[in-house]
């Protein structure tokens, strides 16, 4: 079974509304799916990550460009 | 096996971020239960945002509290979007507001009834906050806790565990779930058993959130909010309107428009995001702040707030300033002002 590439796009607002944005749109992907996550809060280089570690999903790769930030997460069980 | 899971109890606990909602679910974790936390952004929340947009805050630590309490916990945290229904609690408060525009009562049955709708759709048990007893003059009294248990529907699944000996008994210590003796007796507004608690826990950090966990306790906010309705002529706010009122100077020289000028580079990266709902104003012949225009503004009002503007940037000494003010929908003009002096703006343009 192939997994589903997906962005999101937050930018602009605030924490914590980019977890709450990838934590709404991770809960209707599966697992092995990765979500990038594009932000301009750098509270949220924090904020992501702890969210992945407590509900267990693993974030691979952290990038900036400019003010953005892109956090791509693997979706796990 | 499945008999053993069967008996295992579930509580959804409400995870502020601050000390002793961390040490009430610590409490509950003791006696096996298995715990889950939950936390509501209502727009408000101290927590977070405020930080990401200062340069000079920069430094200061970013994390989420909420988020960091339940890592150390060890649960898991859901962060429920509550923004919209939310603005009633604040609009319409049945039990009026604390200092400020917090209306606390309303507010912890508002949390309560959600955390309860949460707890059914994801088949737990009970209920758990870390309120104490006389310590807070709004929803924590002895004669207003029992209102929030009831009004939010709550009723007996709520539990507060560290001033439960202090509260009749709820279903959960009815049932056995948890054992009332390990629970605690605390009350009023000392907060030395906290620290002992934590310390017991071998919790060396925690967050202390001073005044409330929100920004409506805040009285400079909360004129602010207060100086937004006054002048729409309707209590009412969407998102925007309250995430702006944390960033930049706020000043009103007119009754129908409002000049949100930034401090400092963070906020104008800020403000920048707001350029096309907004006419703007920024100027171009010295390095100055951004602004955004709230409300209605003609030739002459345009005039007054590019002379405001160009106070605050480095031209302010200077004869003339060029500032260029943008309207999403009219188009680009250019304003040569002379800056106005700082005692050309009166405390009252300051909301
Ligand atoms: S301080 Fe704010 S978030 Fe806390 S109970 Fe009062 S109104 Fe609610």
């Amino acid at each position: 079974m192939s997994h589903g590439h997906y962005e999101l796009n937050a930018r602009n607002l605030l924490c914590p509304l980019p977890v709450i944005r990838t934590q709404d749109r991770i809960g209707e992907l599966q697992p092995g799916d990765q979500l990038i996550v594009t932000c301009t809060d750098p509270g949220a280089l924090n904020d992501i990550p702890a969210w992945c570690r407590i509900n267990g999903h693993r974030v691979v790769d952290v990038s900036s460009h400019a003010r953005e930030l892109s956090i791509t997460i693997m979706v796990c069980d | 096996m499945t008999q053993q899971r069967a008996q295992q109890r579930k509580a959804v606990a409400l995870i502020s971020g601050g000390l002793d909602s961390m040490l009430a679910a610590k409490v509950i974790m003791e006696q096996q239960i298995h715990v889950e936390g939950i936390n509501f952004y209502t727009g408000f929340c101290v927590e977070g945002h405020t930080h990401a947009i200062r340069k000079k805050d920069k430094k200061k630590n970013k994390r989420n509290n909420a988020l960091w309490v339940a890592e150390q916990l060890g649960i898991k945290l859901n962060i429920i979007d509550v923004i919209d229904d939310y603005k009633d609690v604040v609009l319409n408060p049945t039990y009026g507001y604390g200092h400020n525009l917090n209306p606390c009562l309303d507010c912890k049955i508002f949390m309560v009834n959600h955390a309860l709708a949460w707890m059914e759709e994801h088949d737990f048990d009970f209920i758990i906050t870390g309120e104490v007893v006389g310590q807070r003059p709004m929803s924590q009294r002895k004669d207003t806790m029992p209102i929030i248990a009831r009004k939010s529907h709550a009723d007996d699944r709520l539990l507060r565990p560290l001033c439960a000996k202090n509260l009749p008994p709820t279903l959960p210590e009815n049932e056995g779930w948890v054992n009332r003796d390990l629970l605690l007796d605390f009350q009023g507004r000392n907060r030395k058993p906290q620290i002992a608690l934590a310390e017991h826990f071998g919790f060396s950090e925690y967050a202390q959130p001073a005044g409330g966990c929100c920004f409506l306790t805040d009285e400079s906010y909360a004129s602010k909010l207060s100086d937004l309705w006054e002048t729409r002529g309707e209590r009412s706010y969407e998102l925007d309107d309250i995430m702006l009122l944390k960033v930049g100077r706020h000043l009103r020289p007119l009754p129908h428009f409002k000049l949100i000028v930034a401090r400092e580079e963070g906020e104008n990266h800020y403000l920048e995001g707001y350029r096309h709902q907004y006419v703007h104003l920024q100027p171009i012949s010295h390095k100055g702040p951004l602004a955004l225009l709230d409300g209605q503004a003609d030739a002459g009002d345009l005039e007054l707030a590019a002379s405001i503007v160009a106070r605050f940037s480095q031209g302010k000494r200077a004869e003339q300033v060029v500032v260029e003010v943008v309207d999403p929908r009219a188009g680009i003009t250019s304003l040569k002002v002379a800056p106005l002096a700082a005692s050309d703006i009166p405390d009252s343009w300051y909301v």
